[in-house]
């Protein structure tokens, strides 16, 4: 028999019964064989979901600097090793051949992106940064109250980051005077 | 989040993923954990399994947590309040509230000033509506005082103007008939929902709720989370193992970014931003520390005055002294009133206010309802730096649908940023728990971690101003900020943020020496020995260690809250406002699943960490709410700014009437935007636009789509934005399953795919068939590369907003649809 499913199918297929990928699928035994061989000497780290809320536990094996194998980490207590499609996805994340590799310049009026070093780059910012700041900066609102404020810069970001550099971010803006900071949590 | 506040005292989800095992009802109702939280799905099932729980689901759609539903009901978009109003009206009439609870630990019985007039009595808004100004003056919506400033009780609940009573009055006309009007659910399972619900309000039985977007993303998103809340202190489910109201959130680190208040109106540990009138630090603790004459409230906020110091201390060292108000003048100070939320931003970005901006780990291009708008705004901006794991629609907006390079003039820098197993550091989980990450390989190329962009960025700058000086340079150059030399040591901002000793001090009777950390919270002070960065996650990283980085598997109470698992805010108590779930003399409303229990021997609480350990109530302790000045949760949420009481209206571009209140149709105090062309509403409905559309997320995708489109695997699952749509509506326009279709809306159109299912159904409402389509926001022209992904739904999304957070009303909203 010729089965052919595409994604449409499989959504009407889904109704009235919970569907593996929404629930963690158990690929373990079928894949024991292959991964024991993937991971051998791998070295063991375990990190948390990126992705939603729940916070499951995964297990990431590197080696020779890059990730062999991720799962679910059995050992954790909300997860219990399972992962949903995203979660199992980790590998992917990590071994990607569209991540950015090198930092990314557009000039005015430009029609591409062209490659610059960091240094050009963090000190062209950071010129931008503080002629933005000193020409705009406001040191008394229009009552006479003093405010000591940048309203010319703005910032968004960013619950895709981890507390500790949420805390520097903000500290660092806060430093600047800017007060236009804002996050996923807001919409 | 700003309801729970409002209701308890904190913006988070009360208890954890692990409690649910604990429930006996679970009602979700403006989430879809089956699909967006997945993994959690294993202790809602297990609850089902192992305690018969009834899980109900409230949803415009047929969702796969519905499938596993014991009752599912499907909705209108936006008629929540009318659904949980009723509710509220079932338990009063029928007396399924839990008495002794709302007595002792809520302010049902606090009477409200004679002046507080209700929409019923007004027709539809409450006392102090300014029509003009489109706002409220709230004087009249407090609670009366006894001669010592004390609000006075009537315990028997029966005084005409105690809380109680108004909030019956309040919602006596959400009959089951009207509900069933306005939601277009069939009367006999909404009774049926009802039952099951209020069964809960028994101390032995339990309930929990579960929301997610569904219910924020509304003109009345905060009243929907408030009538929920409203609803669990009636039934006593608060500070309950199984029970809680649980905002289910959508990013790994949501809760964690909130928590550190990369938000314009809160500063870490969400101390309030510093306006203008607050002209010094003492102007600044004196208004804003809430006060409480109650000598049973614990009134915690009133410590504020040691939080701030320490986080002045923690900004700006040595230099941050009492003599120069601790470097108070060094923060920026909003101007009174004034908001300086997301779609202000944009606002002011689109008016050409905003020169230079950071897009840091987000993409509004696709993220921003009316995109459009956010997309044009950024071709004004003078500079702009994505910081990314990729290419975004927001770094490449320059050449996106409709734009030509040549005409913009944005400088735009893409910096490329490590993803999660490429550096080290904490997230927050929706259950607050933090939870510790390794590094496993070094980033990709010349990939680099947050932390050190920033690092790398503060220290340019602050060079430019040591040599060149400029406008205010101190808050810059005299920033405390070491976190190593060459990398950046994200374990010395954990420890920063925990807090330390900047001198030998003693507090509480014990030593400390200069540079230890501090134990947690409770050992701040304000008068510069203490430096924190965040007095919430105080405790997480002490003399003992990083505690954020445990994996001890105990579980002492059996009730799943493994204390020594990870580590969570507050000073890891693992459900909060727990001292709600024992009765006057500290013993468990439910002997089987106590959270804490009072030992009169040792005079010592058992369980989870206690909300204070004084002893309870009635052996002279304190009042549960802690966080709340009046030490009781809160029904008449006074500080609000849409009403003291949740109230159904339309949303914005609903085509249908206000069957309860005809006069005033949509949140009298909405926030729209209107005053630049592409801000466009329709106000009502418009026949142009016949079709109701609600957003929503799949299981494979998350977010704009950046982290996932980009994953081939995933990709291939949920190939393109689609447009689900029920088989009615389909015969009706002509279109079937996998064809091309255009969604249009007063803002802008997209295309789409097709599907047609069974799980949505149009429903009748005041004589009509109100069509509902679904369609998901994850897609984005940029990527999959050839653009066969499609673009994002945002750019129908409407310009009108709560007007408590500003959150956009992105789950209803007026669309038309035709074949391509
Ligand atoms: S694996 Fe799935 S359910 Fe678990 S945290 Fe990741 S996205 Fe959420």
């Amino acid at each position: 028999m010729d089965v052919k499913f595409t994604r449409r199918d499989f959504l009407k297929l889904s109704i009235g019964s919970l569907v593996l990928s929404s629930l963690g699928i158990n690929l373990e035994p079928v894949k024991a064989y292959a991964k024991e061989l993937k991971i051998k000497n791998a070295k063991e780290t375990t990190t948390i979901c990126p992705y939603c809320s729940v916070g499951c536990g995964i297990i990431v094996y590197s080696k020779g600097g890059k990730v062999v194998n991720t799962e679910g980490d059995p050992d954790h207590v909300i997860s219990r090793g399972k992962l949903c499609p995203k979660g199992a996805s980790l590998y992917q994340l990590a071994n990607n051949p569209t991540r950015l590799l090198k930092p990314l310049y557009r000039a005015p009026y430009s029609d591409k992106w062209k490659e610059v070093s960091w240094d050009w780059a963090l000190d062209r910012i950071a010129k931008l940064v503080k002629k933005t700041r000193d020409k705009y900066f406001i040191y008394k609102n229009e009552k006479g109250q003093v405010v000591n404020r940048v309203e010319a810069i703005a910032h968004v970001g960013s619950a895709a980051l981890d507390n500790e550099e949420c805390y520097i971010l903000q500290k660092f803006l806060r430093a600047l005077g800017i007060v236009y900071i804002e996050h996923q949590a807001r919409i | 989040m700003a309801a729970l506040a409002e209701s308890f005292g904190r913006g988070a989800m009360t208890n954890h993923w692990v409690d649910m095992k604990n429930s006996d009802v679970i009602l979700v109702m403006g989430g879809n954990p089956a699909e967006n939280h997945p993994v959690s799905m294993q202790w809602i099932l297990k609850a089902k399994k192992e305690r018969g729980a009834k899980l109900i689901v409230v949803d415009p759609k047929y969702t796969r947590t519905a499938s596993q539903a014991d009752l599912f009901i499907q909705i209108r978009p936006g008629t929540d309040i009318a659904f949980l109003g009723g509710l509220v009206k079932y338990i009063i009439d029928n007396e399924l509230y839990f008495k002794d609870y709302i007595v002792n630990y809520t302010d049902a019985a606090f009477l409200v000033d004679p002046n507080f007039k209700d929409t019923e009595d007004l027709g539809g808004v409450f006392s102090g509506y300014d029509p003009k100004k489109k706002k409220y003056n709230k004087s009249t919506w407090k609670y009366q005082l006894d001669e010592n400033g004390i609000p006075k009780k009537d315990p028997t609940l029966k005084d005409p103007n105690c809380v109680f009573q108004l909030l019956k009055k309040h919602f006596s006309r959400y009959t089951i008939d009207v509900v069933s009007e306005i939601t277009g659910a069939p009367k006999e399972k909404i009774l049926e929902a009802y039952k099951i619900y209020a069964s809960t309000g028994k101390p032995n039985r339990v309930a929990t709720e579960c929301y997610a977007m569904g219910w924020t993303q509304h003109t009345v998103g905060t009243q929907n989370i408030r009538c929920m809340a409203i609803i669990q202190l009636l039934l006593g489910n608060i500070g309950m193992a199984g029970g809680g109201v649980n905002a289910l959130r959508g990013e790994s680190n949501v809760q964690g970014s909130t928590d550190m208040c990369l938000l314009f109106h809160i500063l870490p540990g969400y101390l309030p931003m510093v306006r203008a009138s607050h002209v010094d630090l003492k102007t600044y603790i004196k208004k804003t520390t809430p006060k409480s004459n109650d000598p049973k409230s614990l009134n915690w906020w009133k410590h504020r005055s040691k939080y701030i110091v320490s986080l002045l201390k923690a900004f700006w060292g040595d230099y941050a002294t009492p003599e120069n108000d601790f470097c108070f003048n060094y923060l920026p100070k909003l101007d009174d009133g004034k908001a300086y939320s997301w779609y202000d931003l944009f606002d002011a970005m689109y008016k050409g206010k905003i020169k230079g901006f950071f897009a840091w780990g987000q993409n509004p291009a696709c993220s921003s309802a009316n995109a459009n708008k956010a997309r044009q705004a950024l071709s004004k901006l003078d500079w702009l730096v994505c910081v990314n794991l990729w290419d975004s629609e927001t770094a490449s907006f320059w050449k996106g649908p409709g734009m030509d390079p040549k005409k913009v003039k944005t400088e735009v820098f893409l910096l490329p940023a490590a993803a999660s197993v490429e550096k080290e550091g904490s997230i927050t989980n929706s259950g607050r728990w933090l939870q510790w990450r390794y590094k496993a390989v070094e980033p990709p190329g010349e990939a680099r971690r947050d932390a050190e962009i920033v690092d790398e960025l503060y220290k340019r700058i602050k060079a430019l101003y040591e040599k060149e000086g400029g406008a205010f340079p101190d808050p810059i150059v005299k920033l405390n900020w070491n976190y190593g030399d060459g990398e950046v040591d994200t374990k010395l901002i954990a420890k920063e943020v925990n807090g330390y000793f900047t001198k030998d001090t003693t507090v509480k009777g014990k030593r400390f020496r200069k540079g230890q950390q501090v134990p947690n919270f409770v050992y701040l002070k304000d008068d510069g020995s203490t430096a924190c960065g965040n007095w919430l996650y105080s405790g997480s990283y002490t003399e003992e260690g990083n505690m954020m980085a445990r994996r001890e598997k105990i579980d002492p109470t059996g009730l799943g809250m493994y204390p020594k698992w990870a580590w969570c805010w507050p000073v890891n108590r693992r459900v909060l406002y727990n001292r709600a779930s024992v009765d006057l003399m500290g013993n468990p409303w439910d002997p089987e699943r106590p959270v804490i229990k009072w030992n009169p021997s040792t005079k010592k609480w058992v369980g989870d960490v206690p909300d204070g350990p004084q002893p309870p109530l009635a052996l002279g302790g304190v009042l549960p709410f802690i966080m709340k000045p009046t030490g009781v949760g809160t029904i008449f949420g006074k500080g609000r700014a849409d009403g003291p009481f949740p109230t159904h209206y339309e949303p914005a571009e609903s085509p249908f009437k206000n069957i309860l209140y005809p006069k005033v149709r949509i949140n009298p105090v909405a926030r729209i935007f209107k005053d630049t062309p592409v801000d466009k509403l329709v106000l009502g409905g418009d026949p142009r636009f016949p079709y109701i559309a609600t957003t929503y997320r799949v299981t494979e995708h998350w977010q704009t789509g950046l982290m996932t489109r980009n994953m081939p695997w995933l990709l291939e699952l949920e190939p393109q934005v689609f447009v689900e749509m029920s088989k009615e509506l389909a015969k009706e326009i002509g279109v079937k399953s996998g064809d091309k279709v255009i969604v249009t809306s007063p803002r802008g159109k997209i295309w789409a795919i097709a599907v047609v299912t069974e799980r949505i159904k149009p429903l009748r409402i005041e004589g009509h068939t109100c069509h509902i389509v679904g369609i998901p926001w994850h897609y984005g022209w940029r990527w999959p590369e050839d653009g066969s992904g499609g673009d994002s739904v945002n750019l129908l999304t409407p310009p009108a907003h709560d007007p408590n957070t500003s959150i956009q009303e992105t789950k209803c909203f007026a669309v038309n649809i035709k074949r391509a």
